[in-house]
């Protein structure tokens, strides 16, 4: 087996499951999963419609494992993959798709589209079709510890800056602290400020954390990309640390993907659970809110909305929290149109901030987030991933619009009790 | 018995008076649904016509269309007909028996070659040889060939004459035919019924009598003026029908109030005769009017069309059998290419190279 | 064949071979497909997937917020024509007594005026959604032979029964028994088309649900 197309072929054939079978085969071509994906709305361009960006691995599904299929495959009515099938469908795949997961929330008969783009993706990487841009953030972050290069050094300076900039200490491979803090490369270099804030809260919470010298990087790539390999490298580059540290949580930072990867893919990319809570830090501070342990003074008056990262929210399940603790320091919050699970993505997830050739698009479908924001006239826009906080600040560039985008633990941390 | 008198001189000789028979003729041209001057027509016709020679052959039946024709109220109707042709063989009727009866038969149809009608009644039997049903020593297959021979047309009188009928019915043990199935030169007209109406029989055979000719056909040789319509589009409780009012049991409140008896297994709807207008026993009523559902007696295998007490949409064969034996198959089937499903899964899991950033790097994956 | 050697063969033999097919197609992709299985998911769920699991196999009737809008005669004629389609099967009284001679019970019907109605109605709603399938952009980019075969299999009962309701074409019997036999293709076709998602729906909105539910989300 050495073909591109024999290697995606097998990589479906290990990815579809009882699910993938009930979704294809109740799937009517109704069309209305792309009223519901960006790409489509803002575009027109109906080959953005999600369940068309299955039609390889369907196909597989319909040759192998569905019994007219296996007739029309022996009486040679059918044809296998073909790698310029595949070529054709990488842009379908990885550039109009953030795996977002609205998708699956319209579908009249149920079908999870975005659980099975993941699987589409298995099949892509197998054959090595991806964006370059992905390959090579990958490349970086099994080799290098994380996507964008960051090394444990570029780490320790940033750990120094905040140190100076807060007055705390951020503690670095403390054995036996109940929290990990994760972060992402953009946490580290774009938005440090994270790590402070994140050090003010602790402090006043009275929580012991740690930041792990061998498990730094948050951010999974291999999730984007779609090779579960690549991302049970970088999980259990985490669970290592983590079991070494003997934490109890690890913390996922204000990252979308990574709490995808570390708190629901992990145990089944490495194939046990853990034996360490995962939390999203949002996760983390309403608790501590919920404990009376987070003191907070002051209200942001300005009208505000929050933008829901679709990794943390929608397909995270950690809906409440940023709510329950925007409202703590804001008076003005106001709920974009379709909020909570049903907001709109940023166009940046799923890889497709890493993937160049994406960009044009990605540009165009900010037009969505645009109208909200519009619909809304806020100056600020509060989130909780900073992928989203980047997608976010490009666009309103783009669009020439005076909106502030803010971290909502960084909002947090400067409304602390001193 | 042959004789050379016409109508009008049998007429005159038994006391019939004209105005009796202008009735007679009146009547059949209304239910010819022929134009009203027809009616001194045939009067006039029929009066100058030698006696018709008829030759009628009772196969494998129960009698039943002979009762139906012989038992009316009005004498005067099919007696009538009886006195404008000459019955030359016919079992229950004939006065003579056993070979007298036979020469009779074959008399008749050599002075009347090419002129005498046959009606049949019952089925013919094919399987064995024949054997279910002979008279005087030849099979029904035989005499029906024979006479059938030299007629000017045949009329197939009743449900078993017309379609099989009865004896055709599952499993059909003596293989019995209609007349259709065996003669294919002669013309035939198809008056099916178990029993057909009385007034049916005998305005066919009036028109022959007047017009020489048979009436028009439809698709399965029934007279159309007859069997045109179905009971249901003539029924007079179509009303209920339409407003979804139906008796649900033979006594219940909707039975009593005259409701239509879909539910209790009328087969009106695809049953084509003439019990909703012209009515049995002189017009006084018809199976529906007396509150029994149709049971579709001129169609074909009405005997093997599901129960006559169930409606006309259920199914008529059993379908556990076939629905258990498909269910069975169908999860061995299922069980089987499922395990086959297993097997390619775990065959390309095993065939799964693990892709690493080297590969990746490559540019390509595995 | 004539009309009504045409109409007993449907009511008797043509319904025993269409429901074996049925149920031997039904069953034997219903188990194919069961058994390729799902790995066990060894996250730490947030809440049990059952409850949630179950509640979208009902709650997914309803349209996501903005969904109706956006495509109102999917979302609106898809249901007139499901409803229409069930209760013209369901509730007109000779169809009742089809159920009944199988089941063993049967239940009241609608008066037939209305079953005419609806009828008529969800044959035009029927065409109007192959009309938007020929011309929306999104639909005609989908759409497949298999598409157009489970249209018309659907379409041909519909068509079939409102004629013979109305004692249109040639022969009553003739047409009676064709719209059984219309009907028996459909059985046979079911399986083997995207008409299998009358039974895997279910299924299908229970994983979305239950994959959604476990990690506390509501969809």
């Amino acid at each position: 087996m050495s073909t591109p197309a024999e290697r995606a072929t097998n990589a479906f054939l290990e990815q579809i499951d009882r699910p993938t079978a009930a979704f294809f085969e109740s799937c009517v071509h109704c069309g209305m999963c792309a009223h519901a994906c960006l790409f489509y709305t803002e575009t027109g361009d109906p080959q953005y419609t999600p369940i068309h960006k299955l039609e390889p691995m369907r196909r597989v599904w319909e040759r192998e494992f569905t019994l007219f299929g296996r007739v029309k495959k022996w009486l040679g009515l059918s044809k296998p993959l073909s790698e310029a099938e595949l070529k054709t469908w990488e842009p379908l795949v990885y550039d109009s798709c953030t795996l977002c997961g609205r998708c699956s929330l319209t579908c009249p008969v149920g079908n999870d589209i975005v659980y099975m783009v993941r699987k589409m993706r298995e099949g892509m990487v197998a054959a090595g079709i991806a964006p370059d841009g992905l390959k090579e953030a990958s490349i970086r972050a099994v080799r290098v510890g994380s996507p964008m290069g960051v090394t444990l050094q570029a780490l320790k300076a940033q750990i120094a800056h905040a140190e100076k900039d807060v007055g705390l200490k951020i503690p670095l491979d403390q054995e036996g602290a109940e929290y990990l803090l994760l972060m992402s490369s953009a946490e580290i270099m774009q938005f440090p400020e994270f790590m402070g804030a994140a050090a003010k809260i602790f402090a006043q919470a009275g929580v012991s954390w740690t930041l792990c010298s061998t498990a730094f990087e948050a951010t999974n790539s291999g999730i984007q990309i779609g090779s579960s390999d690549i991302a049970a490298q970088l999980v259990q580059r985490i669970v290592d640390g983590a079991e070494k540290l003997k934490v109890k949580t690890v913390i996922s930072p204000e990252c979308g993907h990574a709490y995808t990867a570390l708190r629901w893919e992990g145990p089944n990319l490495i194939g046990r659970p853990y034996p360490f809570k995962v939390q999203h830090i949002l996760e983390v501070l309403d608790e501590l809110r919920a404990a009376g342990k987070l003191q907070t003074e002051g209200m942001e008056e300005a009208k505000l909305t929050f933008h829901d990262p679709c990794q943390i929210v929608r397909r995270g399940g950690v809906v409440e929290q940023p709510r329950n603790l925007l409202r703590m320091v804001a008076s003005n919050f106001v709920e974009m149109e379709d909020p909570g699970i049903y907001n709109w993505c940023c166009g940046g997830g799923g890889g497709v901030s890493a993937n160049e050739r994406a960009e044009p698009l990605r540009i165009k479908v900010f037009s969505r987030k645009k109208h909200q924001l519009d619909q809304l006239g806020v100056s600020t826009v509060v989130t909780a991933c900073s992928n989203c906080r980047n997608m976010l600040e490009e666009g309103l560039e783009h669009n020439h619009m005076q909106v502030s985008v803010l971290s909502l633990t960084e909002m947090l941390a400067e409304h602390l009790k001193e | 018995m042959a004789d050379n008198q016409t109508v009008g001189e049998t007429l005159a000789s038994r006391g019939i008076s004209r105005r009796t028979f202008l009735k007679f003729c009146a009547t059949m041209t209304s239910l010819l649904a022929l134009p009203p001057g027809m009616a001194e027509v045939m009067a006039e016709t029929l009066a100058r016509t030698r006696r018709q020679s008829v030759i009628w052959l009772s196969f494998q039946e129960c009698t039943g269309c002979t009762e139906s024709l012989t038992r009316s109220h009005s004498p005067t109707l099919e007696s009538l007909l009886f006195d404008a042709i000459s019955l030359d063989y016919h079992h229950t009727l004939q006065a003579a028996a056993g070979d007298a009866a036979e020469r009779a038969r074959v008399q008749a149809m050599q002075d009347n070659a090419g002129k005498y009608l046959v009606i049949v009644d019952g089925s013919i039997p094919l399987k064995d040889g024949g054997v279910y049903s002979t008279i005087a020593g030849h099979s029904n297959l035989d005499m029906l060939k024979e006479t059938a021979a030299g007629a000017a047309a045949i009329i197939a009188v009743g449900t078993c004459a017309t379609y099989g009928g009865l004896p055709h019915a599952n499993p059909n043990p003596t293989g019995a035919v209609a007349v259709s199935d065996i003669i294919k030169d002669k013309p035939i007209v198809n008056v099916p019924g178990c029993p057909p109406i009385a007034t049916v029989i005998t305005g066919v055979v009036a028109h022959f009598l007047t017009l020489g000719t048979l009436p028009e056909l439809d698709s399965l040789g029934r007279p159309k003026v007859f069997f045109g319509d179905t009971i249901h589009d003539r029924c007079y409780r179509r009303p209920f029908y339409d407003q979804g009012k139906f008796a649900k049991t033979f006594d219940d409140e909707g039975a009593r109030s005259g409701w239509c008896l879909y539910e209790l297994g009328c087969k009106g709807p695809t049953t084509h005769n003439a019990c909703a207008t012209v009515k049995w026993n002189g017009g006084t009523s018809f199976p529906i009017e007396s509150g029994h559902p149709c049971l579709g007696c001129s169609e074909p295998n009405f005997w093997d069309a599901g129960s006559f007490y169930q409606a006309l949409s259920a199914k008529t064969l059993p379908l556990s059998a076939h629905a258990g034996a498909a269910l069975a198959v169908g999860a061995a089937a299922g069980v089987a290419v499922g395990l086959v499903s297993r097997a390619k899964k775990k065959a390309a899991a095993r065939q799964h190279t693990r892709v690493s950033a080297d590969d990746l790097e490559k540019g390509g994956g595995a | 064949m004539s009309g009504p050697e045409l109409l007993l063969w449907a009511r008797g033999t043509g319904l025993q071979i269409a429901v074996a097919i049925f149920l031997f197609g039904l069953l034997a992709r219903f188990v194919e497909l069961w058994l390729l299985g799902r790995k066990t998911d060894l996250s730490v769920a947030r809440a049990s997937a059952v409850g949630p699991g179950l509640r979208t196999v009902v709650s997914r009737s309803l349209p996501m917020p903005g969904a109706l809008k956006q495509t109102p005669l999917v979302f609106l004629g898809g249901y007139v024509f499901h409803l229409g389609f069930l209760a013209t099967l369901l509730f007109y009284v000779p169809h009742i007594h089809f159920l009944r001679s199988i089941l063993g019970f049967g239940w009241p019907g609608l008066p037939p005026f209305l079953i005419d109605v609806i009828g008529l109605v969800t044959i035009a709603t029927l065409i109007a959604l192959l009309v938007q399938r020929f011309t929306d952009p999104v639909r005609r980019f989908l759409s497949r032979a298999d598409d157009y075969v489970a249209w018309t299999v659907t379409f041909l009962p519909l068509l079939s029964g409102y004629v013979a309701f109305h004692r249109l074409g040639t022969d009553y019997t003739l047409m009676l028994a064709l719209h059984i036999l219309s009907v028996e293709l459909l059985l046979i076709v079911i399986p083997f088309t995207k008409l299998m998602h009358m039974f895997t729906f279910a299924l299908a909105r229970w994983y979305n649900g239950a994959i959604a539910g476990r990690k506390g989300v509501r969809v």
